[in-house]
């Protein structure tokens, strides 16, 4: 693995305690961070995916015609965009452990993981904040044409898929893109519950070191990256699905 | 020979507005219907009505002789009875909009060729061919492959024509047609639909352009506060107007 | 014990304690919110200038600010400001002894810098908005710059600015959450501090909650009115 020990042998050459910031131990330490990337990723994808499909469900409880359903949906948005995501986490990972009846349940063994208590929070809560993107999204359809559509004889799934979805879908796609940034962040708050994605393996390596600063930077280096990447992705997929948006030739 | 449009004592109210009074006109194969009046006399919405994009409070209308079946909704609103029938008859009908409603994320072409592949499950090949053909006739043919956006007012109306006449409909239905347009755009729409007449298709115009109903027009209808006021051919309509209304109206419409 | 007791007040109670810790959480939230504004006028100006390097730097800030984690930027804040300002009064003045900033001071700079990153986008996005023709217009009656600036384009601006400004208040109200860390005793610290006292923690964090929805949906509704009085005759969609 000679890759590696020249990659410590440039860490150890740069400056180290001496000056304001302790490079040389940046850069020893960046590999151990990155291994919280991983994690970090697959909290993401996973609570994304799963905060998507819970919003589409929302969202169509919201636009249909129960009073019930309605209710249900704008409770739900309503208390996870009103309280912060801490709250949020805690809860469900230390507030639920306090009743007898959950640790008792056949759910414990997912409520007693910080993992999966992490994801349904952050699913939870993309869940809500996803849902009122989409329903932005379908309202902002520009009605005329959704009028041409049915004067043709379009109505129903059809007119939903061919016409109103495509429409919605781009336009929700830039505030989709900025949701997508928001989880990135989001994930290391589930540092505070013993997850040990970038932010927690940082917390770890201070406490061991005591050099917060230095770890601190090169963490928050490694989520600019992410986020840079993430956004260059959506940008892709908003010249992808929206060509006439772009400048005329 | 059964008519192409029948509409008998049709009612319209938006609240405690009534906007159209028991309005009936009958459309026989080959007409060109040009509805004339000023803002508020319901012209839109009568037109609007036919294709069901407004639900009339009552009356019967019946396209090609088949009769649109109403009922009740649970409020007690008029509502249509069957909706595979609207969609079936709407298939039949072809709307030109004020504001051209194309569809923004679709290519010129996808849009014309959008309702005869999805909607009346014509063959994708033979929907392209016949859109690229009436997309010519429009003069527009280079366009096919841009998005609305990138075209003028004008173009976007032709489009949307050929939109329109892609589903082969049986009678064209024009909703001020040429009024979002700067007036050196309004003369290649109003050509493109001259042509139209020419060829023998039904169409049913509401408009502000009197030399086009003077010219095309087999019967123009002149709508005032919801009633139908004066009817007859376009010579009679406006070269010997009988109406004080309809005098007064073209008084201050005609220019010169 | 159970609910009620509790968050009795008085001394049993925590009930005191968390409304105190509330009245923590919006002096924060008010002083972090002003802060952003005035960062973000400095960001606003910096980014549309004509000045590359000022450009340079307003893009830095917002940027990064916003594209690391609160969390992150309220450690580094904390953990770094007390060396940074010893370092600067060490080199600039001399002073050699230990500085220990208040936690307010440096909790309310953290959430402080992160409001203001956000709030420069939203200004910056209502100037951007402004129809040049009201400038214009202004110019042919022969106002000059400082009139224009204070009589036609701040109050559009503001009122262009106002929704975004008002999510704005409300990510800063739910960051300061994340002050806990700092050992800042507003509603989060207060809620921990309980349930680990009691072995309570669903009481305390559902308390917690709802005193964060209490405060967003009292904001909800002074901003909503305040949109109102902004938009007034001005046709909206």
């Amino acid at each position: 693995m000679s890759i590696f020990s020249s990659y410590f042998q440039m860490c150890d050459a740069l400056p180290g305690r001496e000056g304001l910031l302790n490079f040389s131990l940046m850069c020893n330490n960046l590999p151990e961070l990155l291994k919280g990337v991983p994690l970090t990723l697959e909290l993401v994808f996973i609570s994304l995916t799963l905060g998507f499909c819970l919003a589409l469900g929302v969202a169509l409880m919201r636009i249909s015609n129960s009073r019930v359903l309605n209710i249900i949906a704008r409770s739900y948005v309503f208390y996870f965009r009103g309280t912060p995501l801490l709250v949020q986490i805690f809860l469900i990972y230390y507030g639920l452990a306090q009743f007898e009846a959950v640790r008792e349940s056949f759910l414990w063994p997912f409520f007693k993981e910080a993992y999966w208590c992490g994801i349904l929070a952050l699913m939870l809560n993309t869940g809500a904040y996803t849902a009122e993107i989409i329903r932005g999204g379908l309202q902002s359809v520009p009605f005329g044409q959704i009028e041409a559509a049915r004067a043709m004889g379009m109505s129903g799934l059809l007119l939903y898929k061919r016409i109103i979805f495509p429409i919605a879908f781009r336009q929700a796609l830039p505030a989709y893109g900025n949701e997508m940034i928001l989880m990135v962040k989001g994930t290391s708050l589930v540092s505070t519950i013993t997850l040990m994605e970038v932010t927690g393996i940082a917390r770890y390596i201070i406490a061991k070191y005591w050099t917060p600063v230095e770890i601190f930077l090169i963490a928050g280096i490694i989520y600019l990256v992410i986020n840079y990447l993430v956004t260059q992705i959506v940008k892709k997929a908003e010249y992808k699905f929206t060509p006439y948006l772009q400048h005329p030739k | 020979m059964v008519n192409a449009l029948d509409i008998k004592n049709l009612v319209k109210s938006f609240g405690d507005l009534e906007v159209i009074k028991n309005v009936s006109l009958t459309a026989e194969q080959g007409d060109v219907i040009c509805i004339i009046g000023s803002s508020g006399s319901g012209k839109s919405t009568l037109l609007r009505c036919i294709n069901l994009l407004e639900i009339p409070n009552s009356g019967e209308i019946s396209v090609k002789g088949e009769l649109i079946k109403m009922t009740q909704d649970k409020k007690g609103q008029p509502c249509p009875a069957d909706h595979h029938q609207v969609d079936r008859i709407r298939a039949k009908l072809a709307m030109v909009f004020q504001s051209f409603n194309l569809w923004e994320h679709m290519t010129v072409l996808q849009n014309v060729i959008e309702a005869p592949v999805h909607v009346q499950k014509i063959n994708k090949m033979q929907a392209t061919e016949l859109g690229l053909a009436l997309l010519a006739k429009g003069g527009i043919t280079e366009k096919a492959d841009e998005y609305p956006s990138s075209l003028s007012g004008g173009q976007q109306q032709r489009v949307a024509i050929a939109r329109a006449l892609a589903v082969n409909p049986d009678i064209l239905l024009f909703d001020e047609p040429t009024s979002s347009l700067d007036p050196e755009l309004v003369g290649g729409v109003l050509r493109v639909m001259k042509s139209l007449a020419e060829e023998g298709r039904t169409m049913i115009v509401v408009t502000h352009e009197m030399g086009f109903a003077k010219e095309v027009a087999s019967k123009v209808l002149f709508l005032h506060n919801g009633h139908i006021e004066e009817q007859g051919t376009p010579n009679e309509i406006f070269n010997s107007p009988k109406s004080e209304r309809l005098k007064q109206f073209l008084a201050s419409n005609l220019k010169g | 014990m159970d609910f009620f007791e509790l968050l009795a007040f008085g001394d049993t109670g925590w009930g005191d304690e968390m409304l105190r810790a509330c009245f923590m959480t919006l002096l924060v939230s008010l002083s972090a919110m002003a802060m952003g504004l005035l960062f973000a006028i400095f960001g606003t100006m910096s980014k549309m200038s004509s000045n590359g390097f000022a450009r340079g730097i307003g893009n830095t800030y917002t940027t990064i600010v916003r594209g690391v984690p609160e969390l992150l930027v309220i450690y580094l804040l904390y953990f770094g400001l007390n060396n940074a300002v010893m370092g600067v009064a060490k080199g600039v003045f001399g002073y050699d002894q230990y500085i220990e900033l208040p936690v307010f001071l440096v909790a309310t700079l953290a959430v402080g810098l992160i409001s203001g990153a956000y709030s420069t986008e939203v200004i910056r996005g209502a100037f951007l908005v402004v129809p040049k023709g009201q400038i214009e217009a202004a110019k042919s009656v022969g106002m000059n710059r400082f009139l224009i600036f204070h009589r036609v384009l701040v109050p559009q601006v503001l009122r262009y600015a106002l929704p975004g400004l008002g999510n704005v208040w409300q990510l800063t109200l739910k960051d300061t959450a994340l002050i806990m860390v700092t050992g800042l005793v507003e509603i989060m610290r207060q809620a921990h501090i309980g349930a680990g006292s009691t072995h309570e923690p669903f009481v305390f964090y559902i308390t917690a909650a709802l005193l964060y929805l209490v405060l967003t949906t009292i904001s909800s509704l002074i901003l909503n009115g305040a949109e109102n009085w902004a938009n007034k005759g001005v046709r909206r969609a």
